[in-house]
């Protein structure tokens, strides 16, 4: 197990060096610098004295080669440079924003997986049914919504006119701020595991091994928890792994909608305003998340199925 | 005076606010403003960023020598009582409060204006308000690193400084602003000083979370009597048009922007329409042309694109009347506006005849770059298209995001571009774009050289007598829109929803997001008391 755990870590870092070297080079040849952005309000002209100055200042002006050199090496020692706009260290920028970013996420996904495994296996174990076609239209309209639509939708509904939850923020950090971006960043990884448990419980209930449980009297109830139900989790926690990867990716959209100060607002911010170093530093963090969760789940794979650990 | 006829026929807002003058300010509350221009504050260090997102928070937390007086329509002195001018107009001295206290107890003195403007100066940093500061003599060497201290700013006591500037100017114009805020001297420069910014205005810090609100407290020791009236205040981050709108109608919001649709939908709603608030900003939106393009180096052909656009027509339909005609380069609120202006009319058919007296009979093609802003951008520039498409201008167009679209300009990377600018609310300043030393990456954009513009201009910042100085200024506005540089397209008008709870908004023309706050108040009919 622990060999196996050191393969996938090491699997990793290719991919990681590859993002690296992919932002740097993708925000060299982007057009506009932190320069530009200044005075992109057109609230008055940006001085040109200033903007040599900042230029210098910043390193604007190196060579690619020396800026990469320069953000390689600092990378090396766990620092992120310092942000353009902001002048703080943008290992602290992200420390800030992190925590709310995960608690959406997680929220998103716990009701993702409470709403949509369940929905799946109803609708499975019961094929054809009422209970099937409702819940798989369910799913397909909230792959389909946009998000910032639905969301509002939710705003409308549960902040306006019933008066239940607030619009908007991120208050205390509670749980009454967290559901309405919550359950609109869940609602499309919500859809897609039921559909995924739906067709994967199917699959499975057709598999020769349930049919000799169920010859060999094994009840209904205990082949689906047994047999179903253990066998579809593999499917099931691809799925969930993948998802943390997506919903990472849409919450940019659902944390500007509600104010929601995770690294989601930060990334967009930092694009607009073309702050390389927090650019670099935040999608440099979601991709070792991803890296982390989908790490996470290859390792649980092994526990769940210990044939994988071989394969 | 002007400005003040001007900010009556601006809207219903002024109504609102004598209202509220009329009543007597209500102590305590919570005041629940927005920040609508993206979803994050720059810097707490208020000195490293020009943006109007900032200045939102830092009209709370900070104070500068000078402040903008909505009412009277200019700047007006802050933390001096008195200024007495001498030296040909060149030396300023200022008698400063003896009760201005930094959040952190200290009282403010002469040594912190000096050191704060020090800072503002230091050449191995990029301070955005050095374009200001550099006006005093000796900042300039400061700058490059020649000298350690600006030469030009002397203390005579603890509350009395001596200012000695490079040009005649009104200091007012160039130390309003929160790029020039004052900063404790023994603070200003420490680590923590961003994690907890200390100032001198009426609220003080208490926490930031980043990308979702501000929050400040009522700062006791504010040198105004009885002021400021409320409590607390509460800056929320909220980029979102749409979401400022539902926050805006569940009333957790006290304030909020609006665009052109919600402008319209606002209008339209008998329980929104009484919280409108307008104003004629500062900002000019128009084309600028680049006289390096051959066509473009033709008066004729700029005249003729002036004429070929039905600028009325695209305010009303597409921008929802939330703009106001240009019918120059000064906008309305300016003191050199002149009312007896009157448009470019829209006039195809002499447009065709300018474009063929000046040798384009069938017209030309050139490239158009835009932004995709709504109120100045590509939707301006669609609807543009078919009325020039009409004279035989062909328009090809190149789209890039606005913070390229301001290097692309600063450049002269361009054929033409669509744009909004602040034109105020130093109308010499605006109008000096446009003077031939000024260079193309300051703000002269579309490289616009004329003698007897010059001439004008500088005749302007040469005289003592303000009347004259206005007749002059107006004198080369109207050139200015004689040799149509630009297409001249509107002035923005600024409308925001404020809840019939707040009270003692200020039309400020330079931005309507920037209240004194001091100033205002919430009766007790707010929800958040």
């Amino acid at each position: 197990m622990l060999s196996f755990a050191i393969r996938r870590v090491l699997q990793t870092i290719p991919t990681v060096l590859a993002v690296v070297l992919l932002i740097f080079v993708l925000f060299s040849v982007v057009p506009g610098s932190i320069v530009s952005s200044m005075g992109d309000d057109g609230r008055g002209p940006t001085d040109p004295q200033v903007v040599e100055r900042m230029k210098k200042q910043l390193g604007l002006d190196d060579p690619v080669y020396v800026r990469f050199g320069s953000y390689i090496a600092k990378l090396m020692t766990g620092d992120f440079g310092t942000s353009f706009r902001t002048r703080e260290p943008v290992t602290a920028m992200i420390a800030k924003r992190m925590w709310p970013t995960l608690q959406l996420i997680f929220a998103a996904l716990a009701f993702a997986v409470a709403v949509g495994v369940p929905l799946g296996f109803i609708a499975a174990l019961r094929p054809g049914s009422i209970v099937d076609t409702v819940s798989m239209v369910l799913a397909v309209s909230g792959l389909s919504m946009a998000k910032f639509w639905f969301g509002l939708l939710l705003m409308y509904l549960f902040a306006l006119k019933l008066g239940w939850l607030p619009s908007f923020g991120y208050g205390d950090g509670g749980l009454k701020n967290l559901i309405l971006p919550a359950v609109t960043l869940g609602v499309s990884p919500m859809a897609l595991l039921a559909r995924t448990t739906r067709a994967a419980v199917l699959e499975i209930m057709t598999a020769d091994f349930v049919r000799t449980a169920r010859s060999k009297g094994m009840s209904e109830t205990r082949v689906v928890t047994w047999h179903v139900m253990r066998n579809a989790l593999v499917i099931i926690l691809t799925a969930i792994g993948l998802q943390f990867g997506v919903v990472m990716g849409q919450a940019v959209v659902v944390e500007k909608l509600f104010s929601w100060p995770g690294i989601g607002s930060l990334l967009v911010d930092s694009v607009l305003q073309r702050d390389i170093p927090a650019v670099q530093g935040t999608i440099l963090v979601v991709v070792l998340f991803f890296l982390t969760v989908n790490t996470l789940v290859d390792l649980l794979y092994g526990v769940i199925d210990p044939r994988i650990r071989y394969a | 005076m002007k400005f003040k006829m001007i900010a009556i026929a601006a809207g219903l807002g002024l109504a609102l606010a004598a209202t509220a003058a009329a009543q007597t300010p209500r102590k305590g509350g919570t005041i629940r403003m927005t920040a609508p221009y993206g979803s994050s504050f720059t810097s707490m260090d208020i000195h490293t960023t020009p943006r109007a997102q900032d200045e939102i928070y830092a009209k709370a937390l900070h104070r500068s020598l000078y402040i903008w007086d909505s009412t009277e329509g200019k700047p007006v002195l802050e933390l001096a009582k008195e200024v007495v001018v001498s030296g040909g107009g060149l030396v300023h001295t200022f008698k400063l409060r003896d009760d201005a206290y930094f959040h952190n107890g200290r009282r403010m003195t002469a040594d912190d204006i000096i050191w704060s403007y020090n800072r503002i100066m230091d050449g191995t940093k990029a301070y955005p308000g050095a374009r200001f500061v550099r006006i005093i003599e000796g900042a300039a060497e400061v700058e490059k690193g020649q000298a350690k201290e600006i030469s030009g700013l002397k203390k005579i006591d603890d509350f009395t400084l001596e200012m000695k500037l490079t040009e005649k100017v009104d200091p007012a114009f160039y130390f309003f602003t929160a790029l020039t805020s004052i900063y404790p001297a023994d603070e200003g420069g420490k680590e923590g000083f961003l994690q907890k910014p200390i100032g001198l205005g009426p609220f003080k810090f208490v926490e930031h979370v980043p990308g979702s609100r501000i929050v400040l407290d009522r700062w006791d020791r504010f040198y105004k009597p009885g002021k400021p009236y409320a409590d607390k205040i509460v800056i929320s981050l909220m980029g979102e048009a749409a979401a400022r709108d539902v926050a805006f109608r569940n009333k957790e919001i006290d304030t909020s922007v609006l665009g052109p649709a919600q402008y319209v939908a606002y209008q339209a709603d008998p329980n929104l329409k009484g919280t409108i608030v307008e104003v004629a900003e500062v900002f000019t939106r128009y084309m600028g042309m680049n006289p390096a393009f051959k066509p473009f180096s033709d008066k004729r052909v700029r005249q003729a694109i002036n004429y070929a656009i039905d600028a009325d027509l695209i305010i009303n339909k597409l921008v929802k009347g939330k703009a106001y005609r240009a019918t120059s380069w000064l906008p309305l609120t300016s003191p050199a506006y002149d009312k007896a202006m009157k448009p470019y009319p829209y006039d195809p058919a002499k447009a065709k005849q300018l474009l063929a007296d000046a040798g384009y009979p069938n017209g030309f093609e050139f490239e158009w770059t835009t932004s995709q802003n709504e109120s100045w951008g590509l939707p301006i520039v669609e609807a543009a298209i078919p009325m020039l498409d009409k004279v035989g201008i062909k328009v090809k167009v190149k789209q890039v995001e606005t913070a390229v679209l301001a290097e692309v300009i600063r450049k002269g990377d361009f054929q033409a571009f669509i744009y909004s600018q602040a034109t105020g609310p130093d109308p010499q300043a605006a109008l000096k774009c446009f003077h031939s030393t000024t260079p193309q990456s300051a703000c002269n954009y579309t490289n616009f050289k004329n003698t007897d513009f010059d001439k004008v201009i500088d005749e302007a910042g040469q005289t003592d007598e303000a009347a004259k100085r206005v007749q002059l200024l107006q004198k080369a506005n109207a050139l200015l829109f004689e040799e149509a540089p630009i297409w001249f397209f509107n002035y923005n008008k600024a409308v925001m929803a404020v809840q019939p709870w707040l009270k003692g908004i200020q039309l400020d023309a330079t931005e309507l997001t920037h209240q004194n706050v001091e100033d205002l108040w919430v009766d007790d009919t707010s929800p958040a008391k």
